[in-house]
């Protein structure tokens, strides 16, 4: 049984798309492809710099200007 | 005045699009190869995701709707300032040596700089691809191209990146290519 409707949206990106690469290291995928994914992947996993903790108030300002 | 958005499904958006920001940031700076102005560029994304919420079909992606919109923000900023995507060393410097059962190790600053050299059209299909995990459809809708488009951006930005960074092992070209950077 699947529970494909619990997932919370925006959250579910990382599940397996059918179409890539496996990561088995094994000889078939070049190793920048590796190295390509660890890039972006580096970047998700940084912290948000503060300057992010103004977005908030930011969308808050834009949505009373809206009201 | 209108009240299509009350407060929970405003609160719901937000929540999605707050949780996408990683992932934006992920994919500006693979565009533009500068942390300063990818963050500027996500959050100007966020911006403009927010104002237009109205247009948001709940249910469907969060993430592939807002890269198509940082896409778009980013492809108009470099228009209107001439801003050529530029390599920022600093940052390349901080990025770990990529663990490898290689000989050679391959360094991510390699692979910063070969995806540097690719035409931006290759090197936003490779980073949706290859990176993002999205389809090619997805990827294709993102960039507003054909299917066919994405599939052959991508493949040529994959043969591209294999002579850069594998001139000894490429599959395609029968003669080696000395495509290392030399400087």
């Amino acid at each position: 049984m699947e529970f494909v409707l619990s997932q919370p949206k925006g959250m579910d990106d990382r599940k397996r798309t059918p179409g890539q690469p496996p990561k088995t290291g094994g000889g078939k995928e070049p190793g920048w492809a590796e190295g390509l994914r660890q890039l972006y992947n580096s970047v998700v996993h940084e912290p948000l710099p503060d300057s992010f903790s103004e977005l908030l108030k930011k969308l808050d300002r834009v949505k009373d200007e809206r009201d | 005045m209108t009240e299509a958005h009350p407060a929970d499904s405003d609160g719901v958006f937000k929540r999605d699009l707050l949780a996408v920001l990683p992932h934006l940031r992920a994919f500006a700076r693979g565009l533009c190869g500068r942390a300063d102005f990818a963050d500027d560029l996500v959050q100007e994304t966020a911006i403009k995701a927010w104002v237009a919420r109205d247009r948001f079909t709940p249910g469907t992606n969060m993430r592939a709707w807002t890269f198509a919109i940082l896409r778009n923000h980013f492809l108009s900023e470099l228009r209107r300032n001439r801003h050529q995507a530029e390599y920022d060393p600093a940052a390349a410097e901080r990025l770990l040596v990529m663990e490898s059962d290689q000989e050679a190790p391959l360094h991510l600053s390699d692979v910063e700089q070969a995806l540097r050299k690719l035409s931006p059209e290759r090197r936003e299909a490779l980073l949706l691809i290859g990176a993002g995990g999205f389809t090619y459809e997805q990827a294709a809708q993102i960039c507003d191209c054909a299917v066919g488009t994405m599939k052959s951006r991508v493949a040529r930005a994959r043969d591209q990146l294999a002579r850069l960074l594998d001139p000894e092992r490429d599959t395609i070209a029968a003669a080696p290519r000395k495509a290392r950077t030399a400087s």
